[in-house]
């Protein structure tokens, strides 16, 4: 199996495959949605290179939400989050950054602006981070996160999410998207998961039970993999005006 | 049917939401104790090469508030045009030069800034030449996929006329939303509209 190439134009974006700017459903979007079209060109080097982040950052209890806090375990139910970033093309893309946050057990951020009456678990932190391996694999230890209210619509609950962020190769690679569970009623009703148009690209942050990586007696397991844009590779590339 | 295309559909887009900060910035937040330091805090280290500049500015919405809330991710070439990236093949760019950074909004001002070096212009493989700019994703939320923009430079008068990317842009009037103003020596404004009559150019690239 071959990595994702680092170098290379982009893959251009699937602008219908993403939530538009404006969806009303989603209140805050309204103001801040730009409403001229977006200046449509093909990626440069400015987007096809980007940061590099190596494992020797990363501290041992990085990617264990359940202990990076402060070393005592979290409350809540204790999942593995798993899974493998690839590329358009199918091809894993090893050695970049995976950083995820959430709400803990009862629904609250550790967050100034978070005023959720469910109450702050004094061991939970909420974010962790990790490198993908050589097969652009990564894994983190956390709890379930709580639905929670938001003030939207009058009754709107986030479904259970963990916020995801991930950096490819390249700058225009960028992504930050969410992982929802399998079944959560909640999904359905969100109205932040309603702004992707498309109800089979929903299905694809919908994380499935995998109890082939639950670890018996100890803790469940739900897969994520997350896919970030292509690079196009062919011999055409780099060519002359005029050629 | 024909062959099937087994390419694999992006991740789509989710926004970074109001607690983005837990996960990319916890230390500027309060959250201690997890990393030592937050990620992306300067794209520079001592003895960069390169005039130091800072940039200021805000993020406003279409009413005219200034977010509060707003993450932005930076992405430069070094003094000479080189991005300190593996994907860099034109040549090996300036250790002192990191080129990223995560620039965060004041909480209670809105205001974010940049310190860092001015970037060279950027030849591109297939010709042309970029004026010296910075790429920028910004995130918050209620922005549903992270905008691209970029900061060029007014005062490169010259670099700009002939750059590539800004010719893209068929609306000439809109041109200026994506210049830096000197306000003084080595001091730049910068100020995102992210709707409205003066909104600022976003790209996709
Ligand atoms: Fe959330």
């Amino acid at each position: 199996m071959s990595d994702a190439p680092t170098t290379g134009p982009l893959i251009a974006r699937n602008r219908l495959w993403h939530p538009p700017a404006y969806t009303p459903g989603y209140k805050t979007s309204v103001t801040r949605a730009p409403s001229r079209a977006l200046v449509a060109m093909g990626s440069t080097l400015s987007e096809e290179t980007g940061p590099a982040f190596g494992r020797d950052m990363l501290g041992e209890l990085d990617n264990n939400l359940i202990l990076n806090f402060t070393g005592q375990p979290a409350i809540g139910e204790r999942i593995i989050v798993h899974g493998r970033v690839l590329d358009e093309t199918a091809r894993p893309v090893p050695g970049v950054l995976v950083e995820i946050w959430q709400a803990n057990a009862g629904g609250r951020y550790r967050h100034k602006k978070d005023g959720y009456t469910a109450p702050l678990d004094p061991n939970f932190g909420g974010c962790g981070r990790t490198v993908t391996n050589a097969e652009g694999r990564y894994e983190f230890l956390t709890i379930r996160p709580g639905a929670y209210p938001w003030p939207n619509g009058v009754n709107d609950w986030r479904p259970m999410h963990i916020h995801v962020s991930v950096f490819g190769s390249g700058f225009g690679q960028r992504l930050i998207t969410q992982m929802y569970f399998e079944g959560d009623p909640l999904i359905k009703r969100c109205p932040i998961v309603n702004t992707i148009p498309d109800p089979a690209a929903i299905d694809r942050l919908v994380a499935p039970l995998d109890m082939g990586m639950a670890i018996p007696m100890d803790c469940l397991a739900y897969r994520f993999d997350i896919v970030l844009r292509g690079r196009r590779q062919t011999h055409f590339e780099n060519r002359r005006e005029g050629m | 049917m024909p062959q099937p295309l087994d390419y694999l559909p992006e991740s789509p887009s989710q926004t970074a939401g109001p607690y983005v900060h837990i996960g990319l910035v916890p230390n500027l937040l309060g959250n201690t104790g997890i990393y030592p330091e937050d990620l992306g805090r300067s794209p520079i280290r001592d003895g960069a090469k390169g005039q130091r500049i800072s940039i200021t500015g805000h993020v406003r919405d279409g009413a005219g508030m200034i977010l509060r809330d707003a993450l932005i991710e930076s992405w430069q070439a070094d003094a000479a045009g080189l991005y300190p990236s593996p994907g860099e093949r034109r040549g090996t760019a300036d250790p002192n030069v990191t080129g990223w950074a995560r620039i965060v909004a004041d909480f209670n001002t809105g205001d974010w800034r940049l310190t860092t070096i001015k970037p060279g212009p950027v030849a591109l493989p297939q010709g042309g030449v970029m004026a010296p700019h910075i790429s920028l994703w910004i995130v918050a939320r209620g922005i549903n996929t992270g905008l691209q923009t970029r900061i060029c430079f007014e005062d490169e008068a010259e670099a700009n006329a002939a750059c590539p990317v800004l010719a893209r842009i068929e609306h000439k009037a809109r041109i200026p939303t994506l210049l830096a103003k000197a306000t003084g020596a080595g001091e730049y404004r910068f100020d995102i509209v992210l709707q409205g009559p003066d909104e600022t150019v976003f790209f996709d690239i």
